[in-house]
């Protein structure tokens, strides 16, 4: 310590109370309607119906995990098509990358869930409790009936929210319908009301009270994405150059010599997450624009341009002090990094769109079993087993036939089928036992391993599946 | 420590410098101190409600909760026996040979036998049922005592030369040590060598032959084909219980063999016993 007068640093800080102002103006107007439509996209999916025939679910989305199954309209996974899940991932991955690089944290801004959120819990609370004077007037209150009340209502329309939340995630794992009934007359499987209760639970705590403590403490995000920025990326930032000095007094002798911003703290006061942008960029900013249209607002009332606070790079700082002309707006996102991501982005999109349309509706695995790895039956011949699973992802019981190439130097046979044929239930998975016997003495029966070819045809639709696999034959 | 920093004057750095680069020494949310509170207090009520401390040599404190998850695994044992008691009661009362055509059953008792299997087979037929010396393959399709599916269920019953057990099959492969000479033993060695295939001495297969048939066909039958009212297995073919070598047999003709299985009823229900009959025979060498 140089300086033993100084205090101690403290080392607890307790949490600083935020009342966002109401705003109006473009991002306003935008973050509502991105609100509603990720909030309704949120709570009505589960009731969406769609028609797949007599023996499958008529919820058009529906991760079943009964039978590991999950439904999205026309398209139904199997869990070895995980593949198609991962993809998803790391498209909805690279697409945050290209976002963060061309336009910074509008993730955090628009549509994070927790931004969302805390945005209808905020506006709940500003009906209830009024506009941001009269909360910061509530605040210091003492607690009487009246603010009882008004704490007490907020709560309650919060818990309804929340209830809602963690009812609405439920339903996207079972039949929606039937699952609200069980419900209401308390007898849904156990685990839905865990659910329930918990993201009941933490909407509350996160939307209500942690807010902007959870993007600035608890989300790894805010930190990644500083790696994905750069000069280029637009993000939201105030024109100091602009600004500076800034000044109340309009009127006063030196009056000249001040920027154009008038120190309201119109920016300050509608923050969402109590920062002053004019303090450059930072971790605790989320991007969410609102302070655009506070400044925009007040601009206008002193009759100055618009813009002091805006979407800008950190490259036309430099160019608008020396006066030189704005970069485009497509220069900044057509860089090398936002192309890499965009290639990427929709190099596995064509893939999995490919996949999705190539994918045969007969799919079966083969397994050797491989103990023992062949067997010596009594006339000397030897034989493998092999374990193939047959998956029916048809509407409809299908039979299919089993059989290996090359033809003629062995003898198959199917458990418990003596014509190599078996039937798979509709939409089930079929579990056989393939016996692959080499004769005496036979080349195969020799050798080590012997490449074979099972196929399996559908006796419906007369399409054809291979996998290819070994003979292990004595040679070994 | 706490010198100040150009850009935050108001927050001291914890000192600390690298490359020039500094730490701002922000206070920590105080949120987080009670999140840690909140820890401690659950680790208390995790150490008096849970099985935690050990008290003495003889054991643990229990906890108030008297949580165990053995009683755990027992509960949901339990929970799928008393699930599964109805299709039990089905399999240990139906027709042996109704069990396979029926699908509920025959799919209960391919996963039920397997995991009989598992537990009480296989230290003695290998995990894939393969066997080992002494120890039948149950894959292949060469059986001692018969590969239907009544005759697998009557040898898991009652075993094989299993004293304990009166319904056990029983027989012997005597020991030929006193009975025949070294050369007949020799000679029949050389005629079991060449009616299986093997290489062997003509001459003293020949001599052999009639050896076998005076004291050995009586129970390994005329042609050695095997008799399964013995257990004697089939001397002609590819599979060797013990070995098909020249010293083995030699060993097997000269002190015999008597290999034992236990007998399972009343280790296992007749549920299971059934299960793992139907599993076996499903396993390629069924007949
Ligand atoms: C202690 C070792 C041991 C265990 C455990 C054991 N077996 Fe056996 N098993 C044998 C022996 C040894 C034989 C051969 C007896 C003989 O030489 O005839 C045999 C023979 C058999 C046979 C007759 C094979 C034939 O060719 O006719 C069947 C079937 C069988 N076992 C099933 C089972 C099942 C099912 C289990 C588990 C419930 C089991 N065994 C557990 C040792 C064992
Ligand atoms: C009383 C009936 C009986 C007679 C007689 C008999 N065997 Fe056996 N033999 C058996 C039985 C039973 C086994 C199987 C033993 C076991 O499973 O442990 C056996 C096993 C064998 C085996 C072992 C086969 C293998 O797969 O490893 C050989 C070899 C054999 N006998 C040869 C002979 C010869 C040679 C003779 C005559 C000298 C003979 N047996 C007489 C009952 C008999």
């Amino acid at each position: 310590m140089t300086n033993s007068a100084e205090e101690p640093p403290k080392l607890y800080a307790a949490q600083e109370p935020i009342f966002p102002r109401r705003v109006y103006g473009f991002f306003r107007s935008l973050k509502w309607s991105l609100m509603i439509v990720t909030l309704g996209i949120y709570y009505i999916t589960p009731w969406i119906r769609w028609d797949r025939g007599p023996n499958l679910p008529d919820q058009a989305v529906l991760i079943d995990l009964s039978t590991r199954r999950f439904f999205f309209f026309w398209i139904e996974i199997w869990p070895q098509e995980f593949y198609f899940v991962a993809g998803l991932l790391i498209m909805a991955g690279l697409g945050l990358f290209l976002f963060t690089s061309a336009l910074g944290r509008v993730w955090c801004g628009y549509a994070c869930p927790q931004t969302v959120w805390t945005d209808l819990f905020v506006t709940v609370e500003r009906w209830i409790e009024g506009d941001r004077n009269a909360r910061v007037r509530l605040y210091k209150a003492k607690w009487d009936a009246h603010k009882i009340r008004l704490r007490l209502t907020k709560w309650f329309v919060w818990l309804l929210i929340s209830v809602a939340t963690g009812g609405a995630w439920v339903f996207y794992f079972a039949d929606a319908p039937t699952l609200l009934q069980q419900l209401v007359h308390g007898s849904a499987p156990y685990i839905a009301y865990v659910f329930i209760l918990s993201l009941t639970g933490t909407t509350f705590l996160f939307g209500g009270f942690a807010r902007e403590q959870i993007c600035i403490y608890m989300c790894p995000w805010p930190r990644i994405q500083a790696a994905m920025m750069d000069e280029d990326t637009i993000t939201v930032a105030y024109r100091a150059w602009r600004g500076e000095p800034r000044g109340k007094h309009r009127k006063s002798a030196d009056a000249d010599k001040l920027g154009d911003c008038i120190d309201c703290n119109a920016c300050v006061n509608v923050c969402p997450m109590g920062i002053d942008i004019r303090d450059g960029q930072q971790l605790a900013c989320i991007t969410c624009a609102l302070c655009i249209d506070a400044c925009d607002g007040m601009m206008a009332k002193v009759g100055k341009p618009r813009g002091l606070i805006d979407y800008m790079a950190l490259t036309d700082e430099a160019r608008e002090r020396s006066g030189k002309p704005p970069k485009p707006v497509w220069k900044h996102i057509l860089r090398l990094r936002t192309i890499i991501y965009t290639v990427l982005w929709a190099g596995v999109g064509a893939f999995l769109i490919a996949a999705l349309f190539l994918r045969s509706n007969i799919d079966f695995n083969v397994s050797p079993v491989r103990n023992p790895v062949y067997v010596t039956l009594s006339d000397g011949s030897i034989r493998n087993t092999f374990n193939l699973r047959i998956h029916n992802k048809q509407g409809q019981a299908h039979r299919f036939m089993i059989s290996v190439t090359p033809k003629g130097i062995f003898g198959t046979t199917v458990q418990g089928q003596k014509d190599g044929m078996v039937t798979v239930p509709a939409d089930e998975t079929g579990s056989h036992k393939l016996f692959v016997t080499a004769f005496r003495n036979s080349p195969a029966a020799k050798a080590g391993l012997t490449d074979i070819r099972i196929w399996v045809e559908d006796m419906e639709t007369k399409d054809r599946v291979y996998k290819d696999t070994v003979f292990n034959g004595k040679g070994r | 420590m706490s010198k100040k920093d150009d850009k935050h004057p108001e927050v001291p750095t914890t000192g600390h410098s690298w490359d020039g680069i500094e730490e701002l020494d922000n206070p920590l949310p105080r949120w987080w101190l009670w999140t840690f509170y909140a820890c401690i207090a659950f680790a208390i009520y995790l150490f008096i409600w849970y099985p935690s401390w050990p008290i003495s040599t003889k054991g643990a404190w229990a906890g108030l909760g008297h949580y165990s998850s053995r009683a755990d695994v027992a509960k949901e044992i339990k929970k799928y026996n008393d699930a599964n008691a109805a299709v039990d009661k089905r399999l240990a009362s139906a027709d042996l040979n109704a069990i396979e055509k029926d699908p509920e059953l025959n799919s209960y008792a391919m996963n039920g036998g397997a995991a009989v299997f598992r537990t009480w087979c296989a230290q003695c037929h290998g995990a894939g049922a393969n066997g080992a010396k002494g120890f039948p393959s149950l894959i292949d399709d060469d059986w001692l005592w018969g590969g239907t599916i009544q005759d697998i269920h009557q040898t898991v019953s009652h075993g094989i030369r299993y004293a304990a057990d009166p319904d056990t099959r029983d027989s012997e492969m005597p020991a030929w040590g006193d009975q025949l000479s070294k050369a007949e033993i020799a000679n029949v060695v050389q005629y079991v060598l060449s009616i299986s295939g093997g290489q062997a001495d003509k001459a003293a297969a020949k001599a052999g032959a009639t050896v076998f048939a005076d004291n050995c066909a009586a129970c390994h039958g005329e042609d050695a084909k095997g008799g399964r009212d013995f257990g004697a297995p089939n001397l002609t073919d590819a599979i060797w219980l013990y070995g098909g070598d020249v010293k083995t047999i030699t060993k097997t003709v000269t002190y015999g063999r008597k290999g034992v299985m236990p007998a399972w009823s009343g280790r296992l229900s007749e549920s299971q016993i059934r299960q793992v009959a139907t599993y076996i025979h499903q396993q390629g060498g069924g007949e």
